[in-house]
């Protein structure tokens, strides 16, 4: 055996770049615990009162406004690594089979974390702009209901104006969907990409994976359905 | 039985092939899948067409000769079965039976349903060995295994490296087999001496050889006629971050 490959750094195989693609996603996934907890501070239905407390920390602190940024560059390495790999994959059968039976073998969201992905991003696009555009590079957000000046509005308030329109809650809706056929292979897919698969945890990888999937994405779609239906005032 | 075939027909590498009908009657359902297609391949032959050309060899399961592509699926309809471990009996009587090669860039067609599985080989030579003198037979237990161990790296050596696991893999990845290949040497004493350099070489040569890379959707495991464990792919991550990291 020879020792060509000795100097090869971890990105230099697809393997590598597959664990560019779970170690950011895993990484993302903390980051939607942070963003439903935060915004799920609007079922106090006090008013936005709570939530506007957090939103302002969130806005403020230094050390989120940090994360802010290796938040975004986590998000486009997995967004373009992903986009990377899925063409190279594609190109590796250029021939279809004629008759095809992948039901027979894997689930349908598992083959399709490409297009969920996409999905996703094209969501993320719309909400960044309503909200995250908003607050940090325009003054129309206030930053609490004390320090608010005429023609402003605090966050909480915003929120509700934009859910107001029920084609919007339909797409935030429809994108947890997304979201959680997305996380349902995701969750699980990055721990055996990162190697950590073991006969006594990997089940409760799994189940955690699966509860995961379901909850955050529920959470984050009873937000415009309550504020639609004004569950929350 | 009686069965409607549709089956892949394509002269050489270089030609495109296309589906081609066949109707077959009288087939005893106790027929293995592989007498089937020696039965028609007869009556071809007889009415002097081309016989179809497929790969077969121990006809028991053990070589990973025989390919083909049943019904959309590698070895087709049966868990953890070779072809010429299927039989007809798997089949309903009347049925339109679909064959075709494993398809993946790295497993060109080369006749009718034969494809070269070369680059399986090359990723072998590549590191999928020890390099030990031979000399006297040693005696048992001179080096000693772990149970468990011995045991994983058995049913990681239960791969006939048939290309299942690339012809279901949706991006054509050879993970399931590399992995195992990597799995069995990483596991036993033998393999540790050369354990960063294996990994490296084999994994590279995967890359080069064209197959895709792994996304985890099982659907390799699941076909597997060894019903080889996913669980061999973390391993080789394992290896391959410890190669390239440490
Ligand atoms: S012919 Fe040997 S495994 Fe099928």
């Amino acid at each position: 055996m020879n020792n060509k490959f000795k100097k090869q750094g971890l990105l230099g195989a697809l393997i590598g770049k597959k664990m560019l693609m779970g170690i950011t996603g895993l990484f993302l996934i903390m980051f939607l615990v942070v963003h439903c907890a935060v915004n799920a501070l609007i079922f106090a239905n006090d008013g936005g009162e709570l939530f506007n407390k957090g939103a302002e920390f969130m806005g403020t602190n230094i050390l989120i406004r940090t994360m802010e940024v290796v938040l975004f560059i986590g998000l486009l390495a997995h967004a373009f690594d992903g986009i990377y790999l899925e063409r190279k994959n594609r190109q590796a059968r250029s021939v279809k089979y004629v008759s095809h039976n992948p039901k027979a073998n894997s689930t349908w969201y598992s083959r399709s974390m490409a297009i969920l992905g996409i999905l996703i991003l094209m969501f993320l696009i719309v909400h960044l702009k309503h909200f995250w555009w908003l607050s940090r590079f325009t003054d129309h957000i206030a930053h609490s209901e004390a320090t608010k000046l005429s023609g402003q509005e605090t966050l909480f308030e915003e929120m509700k104006e934009v859910f107001q329109n029920p084609m919007v809650v339909v797409l935030y809706v429809a994108a947890m969907f997304s979201l959680a056929y997305h996380l349902m292979h995701g969750f699980q897919s990055a721990f055996q990409t990162m190697g950590w698969n073991h006969p006594k945890y990997t089940p409760c990888v799994k189940q955690a994976g699966f509860w995961f999937s379901i909850i955050i994405p529920l959470v984050f779609a009873l937000m415009p359905i309550a504020l639609y239906t004004g569950i929350i005032k | 039985m009686k069965f409607n075939l549709k089956i892949w027909r394509q002269k050489n590498a270089q030609s495109t092939g296309k589906m081609v009908d066949y109707a077959i009657d009288n087939i005893d359902a106790d027929m293995s899948f592989l007498e089937m297609m020696d039965i028609l391949n007869e009556q071809l032959i007889n009415k002097g067409d081309e016989p179809i050309a497929y790969d077969h060899d121990c006809r028991e399961g053990i070589c990973g000769m025989c390919s083909m592509h049943i019904n959309g699926r590698p070895h087709g309809p049966m868990h953890g079965t070779t072809t010429c471990q299927l039989y007809m009996r798997n089949f309903t009587d009347g049925e339109t039976i679909y064959i075709e090669p494993f398809r993946a860039n790295a497993f060109p067609v080369i006749r009718d349903l034969v494809v070269d599985r070369g680059a399986f080989d090359r990723i072998i030579q590549a590191g999928g060995f020890v390099s030990v003198n031979t000399g006297q037979v040693q005696d048992a237990n001179n080096i000693p295994v772990n149970k468990a161990d011995a045991d994983l790296a058995m049913d990681a050596a239960a791969c006939i490296g048939c290309g299942a696991c690339v012809a279901a893999c949706k991006n054509s990845s050879a993970s399931l087999f590399v992995s195992a290949k990597v799995s069995q040497l990483a596991l036993l004493p033998q393999g540790q001496i050369e354990a960063k350099e294996r990994v490296l070489a084999m994994v590279n040569q995967m890359d080069e050889e064209g197959f895709g890379s792994c996304t985890n959707t099982g659907a390799c495991e699941a076909e597997c006629p060894k019903e080889i464990s996913i669980s061999n792919i973390a391993r080789m991550n394992r290896e391959y971050y410890k190669a390239t990291l440490l």
